[in-house]
């Protein structure tokens, strides 16, 4: 019983990508509360705070995202919690992309002139207001073009959530795929809708860089 | 120091040492190996202007960035408005509060306006209303010359502009001293007298000051006391008379035929 690829399929696909979108969304705003936390504290003058979040960062950064995810989705079983697909690709996602958005961050916030924070002390301002109207206003700037081009990055790695069995675009293009027996035009088709959503956000990201680099006033 | 008992600038009475604003009793602080302030030992008195001198890399900065601890000292007391300055953060608060500082590189917030720059602190430190602050913060940039600059940022600014909107800036917290730290060695030659204009300006108001700076003519005319400093220490004080005319040490001798030979 092998079906041809048709509209029905190809509409399949494209109803799929919805999920990789909402994973993505959800694995960006996650990512970026718990990045901001993990950004911060490798920026602190506490230093347990600054070892925990730099051997976070590495934990994350120094495993493949899959493991990652495998970690949480059978983890979770071991210790009795029945954790969907859906609800463990949100979770190991959140966790990997907040590591990679605290780092690049990190990184936006040292790239505040040390003036800026000597002035808003010298000022008395304490730690959060010196953070919230001086210094992170400042790294947002800095931050914007490698923070939209990360999340090309997080669109890319929800592909993962296909091996357990998260239904998005990868895992509906292998469905596809075993029904019609034609994966290159089904892979095809799977990495062209990647594609299309990756490379206006590549664009962007690139724009935004350039006009961020170009002299400020 | 005999200080109270003599002539000063203007003819104002020299402030009494009964009121002493800064105290710094055997202040030592290194970094690493490197001991960059040997026993210090220096009281400002309310009202009292101090020049610093000195070349390059003898613990000026450091001098005055631990007043307000920018950098922390770790042997020796500092007392500043009779708060003394320990490991706690009260008192650090309590003493950022009342001292203002003026950096070389002006410091300024690039993303605030000149107004939201001296906004800023009196609402978000000591809590003032927006209105209060708008206020107090034209009146200061009028103080400074340069209300009609409020809404612009700092960027569109000229070099001398920015250090007098730093200057509001600062004094907008209504600080009972100003730390100056070579507040014109940023600058384009045409833009210090400016700057010097506004210090002077503050001088004749009375603020307690004190101020790094090799402006040897603001020396003369401004500062109750000249402090030369060299190698971390505190080699010589005197008014700026003394120490122009009469210098005491070879070293400050051998400073000041480099830097007057300019
Ligand atoms: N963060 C630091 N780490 C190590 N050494 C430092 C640091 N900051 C300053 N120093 C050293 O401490 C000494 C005193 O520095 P300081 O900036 O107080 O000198 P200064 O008198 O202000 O000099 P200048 O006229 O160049 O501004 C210098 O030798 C400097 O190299
Ligand atoms: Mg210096």
């Amino acid at each position: 019983m092998i079906r041809a690829f048709g509209y029905n399929e190809f509409l399949f696909l494209l109803s799929a990508v919805q999920w990789t979108l909402m994973l993505s969304v959800i694995a960006f705003i996650g990512g970026g509360i718990v990045g901001l936390v993990v950004a911060l504290g490798r920026t602190s003058d506490v230093k347990p705070l600054r070892w925990l979040s730099t051997g976070y960062i590495q934990i994350f950064q120094g495993t493949p995202l899959l493991m990652q995810l495998f970690l949480v989705f059978f983890g979770a079983t071991v210790i009795g919690i029945d954790m969907s697909p859906w609800v463990a690709a949100a979770v190991g996602l959140t966790l990997n992309t907040s590591a990679f958005l605290g780092e690049i961050w990190r990184g936006c916030i040292q790239s505040v002139p040390r003036g800026q924070w000597e002035a808003a002390s010298s000022l008395g301002l304490r730690y959060p207001g010196l953070m919230r109207y001086v210094i992170l206003p400042q790294a947002v700037k800095v931050a914007v073009p490698p923070t939209v081009g990360y999340l090309v990055q997080v669109i890319k790695g929800t592909s993962l959530a296909a091996i357990i069995g998260f239904v998005e675009l990868t895992r509906a293009g292998q469905i596809v795929n075993n029904a019609t027996f034609q994966p290159f035009l089904v892979f095809g088709i799977v990495a062209a809708i990647y594609f299309a959503l990756c490379w206006p956000l590549s664009l962007l990201s690139q724009r935004l860089e350039a006009r961020y680099a170009a002299p400020s006033r | 120091m005999a200080l109270a008992t003599e002539p000063t600038r203007d003819g104002v009475a020299p402030p009494m040492s009964a009121d002493v604003v800064i105290r710094m009793e055997g202040v030592q602080k290194w970094y690493d190996q490197f001991q960059v302030l040997k026993d210090i030992d220096l009281e400002v008195h309310r009202g009292e202007r101090i020049v610093i001198c000195g070349p390059s890399g003898s613990g000026k900065s450091t001098l005055i960035r631990c007043i307000n601890q920018l950098e922390r000292h770790q042997k020796g007391r500092i007392t500043v408005n009779g708060v003394e300055l320990g490991p706690h953060h009260r008192q650090l608060d309590m003493v950022r509060r009342e001292v203002g500082m003026v950096f070389q590189s002006f410091n300024l917030f690039p993303h605030l306006t000149v107004l939201e720059n001296c906004m800023l602190a009196p609402m978000k430190v000591r809590g003032t209303t927006k209105a209060e602050a708008k206020a107090t913060a034209l009146r200061y940039l009028e103080r400074v010359r340069i209300p009609e600059q409020a809404e612009k940022y700092p960027g569109q600014l000229s070099g001398g502009q920015q250090q007098r909107v730093a200057i509001a800036r600062s004094l907008c917290m209504n600080p009972k001293v100003m730390l100056f730290d070579e507040p014109t060695s940023a600058l384009d030659p045409e833009m210090v007298k400016e700057v010097l204009d506004t210090m002077i300006g503050l001088a004749e108001d009375g603020m307690t000051m004190l101020c790094v700076t090799h402006e040897m003519g603001f020396a003369k005319s401004v500062a109750h006391r000249v402090i030369f400093m060299d190698r971390g220490e505190i080699v010589e004080q005197n008014t700026p008379e003394e120490f122009f005319t009469a210098p005491k040490s070879e070293r400050t001798r051998s400073f000041l035929g480099q830097i007057l030979a300019h």
